[in-house]
């Protein structure tokens, strides 16, 4: 469903991205980890076709981003990090928003937002104005904008981020649902929700990728067994190294 | 290329976002306040003793040089301020649509401001018998006038950094646009500048091209003067807005 062959960024003199490979097939769920400026959100908006990579290439299904991006921006369904929306409509028009521009109109348009609203749990917050929602709702809002044209690949940047433990816990559990018939990739601080939703780990530090294996043999790279000890001993070392 | 359900989608976010806040509203009041009240006070409308909408007409190009940059500012620069220009380059539409409908979305607006002067128009019929064609041909000027200093602001929105440096480029552009054929300037220039330079500002400006609509004569070259203005601004800000694609936020 993805390909990303070695693909480069850089912004000035920075290398955001360098070289990074990966595959990801359907029924897969990739949690991408990695420190602050790692380049996880670079790698993500490139698979959006959000920014163009300066090498290497980023192929969805058989599209190349950058050639055929449209076709491409089809199937994907992309939650920003931060979930931006607009505020002065309510999460009902923005999803219909979203949905119109990618070409749905009448009714069909109208079964594929309700449910999205539904499966977002927005519920009577889905007519208020995105601005006077709180985080956790306006979070809602731009999910249910990335998942309404029921994707095959999902990019969700921090999905969770500002979310209160129950709403963690329904996003997670709409994460699995949706595991089955797509590939997902969600970046993540959090590392409790590896376990939870995803079946690979990809660990990034400035523009690499260090790691790529399931989330059992992760945890076995520290002795204690713990994700967080793997990834601090792993980002750590790298760190210091570099220092 | 264009994808037309992309255009309709975002023009009609657009024209939500303009008459669901008090954005629209506050801009049509200015403009239905000002208009009038320059032909009134500055262009002595009653003094004239003339059925006609000239005083209207004439201070047309100063308000607009104003209030245009104002109805632009917004276009690209609060797309990236708030973040939603993510949203909007992750669609499956081109960046040309997107450009495109916001102008058009913007132009509407300006329409809508124009329109809200109709009341003169009925009133010079009521007074006298002025010339309705030359009238609608001095509307049709004001309509490629507001749509070019329209385009140049979004252009400039899609290359600043913040809506107030926006506007204030903007208004810039617009008077060196505005003024660039007065003898003020010219006869400033005439000494310094080599004349074939002097010529080709005085021959850009636009009042000079307004002037033909204000008489009510239409001429191909001043049509394709205007619509060169709006297809250079429109494309200008679509291609600035798409080059986030290749670096930077």
């Amino acid at each position: 469903m993805l390909t990303v062959d070695s693909v480069v960024k850089t912004f000035g003199r920075r290398t955001a991205v360098d070289r990074a490979s990966f595959e990801l097939a359907t029924g897969e769920v990739l949690g991408f980890l990695g420190p602050n400026g790692a380049g996880k959100t670079t790698v993500m908006r490139m698979i959006a076709g959000r920014l163009e990579p300066d090498g290497g290439q980023v192929r969805v299904g058989t599209h190349d981003m950058v050639q055929d991006r449209r076709a491409g921006q089809r199937r994907v369904g992309y939650l920003p990090e931060g979930a931006p929306a607009y505020r002065t409509m309510t999460p009902r028009e923005f999803v219909g928003f979203c949905l119109s521009a990618r070409g749905h109109s009448g009714a069909e348009l109208r079964n594929a937002r309700e449910l999205a609203l539904e499966r977002a749990r927005l519920g009577a917050e889905a007519g208020q104005q995105i601005g006077t929602l709180s985080k956790g709702f306006k979070r809602r809002a731009a999910l249910a904008a990335a998942i309404a044209h029921d994707p095959p690949l999902l990019v969700l940047d921090e999905p969770t981020d500002g979310l209160d433990p129950n709403q963690k816990h329904e996003v997670r559990a709409l994460i699995r649902d949706m595991a089955a018939d797509k590939a997902i990739i969600v970046s993540t601080h959090i590392l409790e929700e590896v376990p939870a939703v995803c079946s690979r780990v990809i660990v990034i530090d400035k523009g690499r990728i260090l790691v790529d294996e399931n989330p059992d043999e992760f945890a076995s790279r520290a002795r204690s067994g713990r994700l967080d000890d793997a990834f601090r001993s792993l980002t750590r070392t790298i760190d210091g190294a570099s220092a | 290329m264009l994808s037309p359900a992309g255009f309709l989608a975002i023009y009609r976010r657009e024209m939500r976002a303009w008459f669901t806040t008090p954005l629209a509203y506050v801009f049509l009041a200015a403009f239905a306040f000002a208009a009038p009240a320059f032909a009134f006070n500055v262009g002595r409308f009653f003094d004239t003793n003339r059925a006609d909408l000239a005083p209207l007409f004439a201070y047309m190009p100063w308000l607009l040089m104003i209030l245009m940059p104002a109805l632009a500012m917004r276009a690209w620069a609060e797309e990236r301020d708030r973040g939603t220009l993510e949203i909007l380059l992750s669609l499956p539409v081109s960046v040309s649509s997107i450009a495109l409908a916001k102008f058009a979305a913007a132009w509407t607006v300006a329409l809508a401001a124009l329109l809200a002067t109709i009341p003169m128009w009925i009133a010079v019929n009521y007074l006298g018998s002025p010339d309705n064609l030359a009238i609608a041909i001095s509307y049709l000027g004001v309509f490629l006038l507001a749509g070019s200093y329209l385009a140049i602001g979004q252009a400039l929105s899609a290359a600043s950094g913040s809506q107030v440096t926006a506007f204030v480029l903007s208004v810039l552009a617009s008077l060196f646009l505005t003024m660039a054929g007065l003898p003020l300037v010219t006869d400033s220039l005439s000494g310094t500048a080599p004349a074939f330079v002097v010529e080709a500002l005085a021959y850009s400006s636009v009042l000079e091209r307004f002037a033909a609509f204000e008489r009510g004569v239409v001429g191909l070259g001043d049509l394709v003067y205007f619509l060169s203005l709006m297809v250079f601004g429109v494309t200008a800000g679509g291609l600035q807005a798409g080059a986030s694609r290749e670096g930077g936020r």
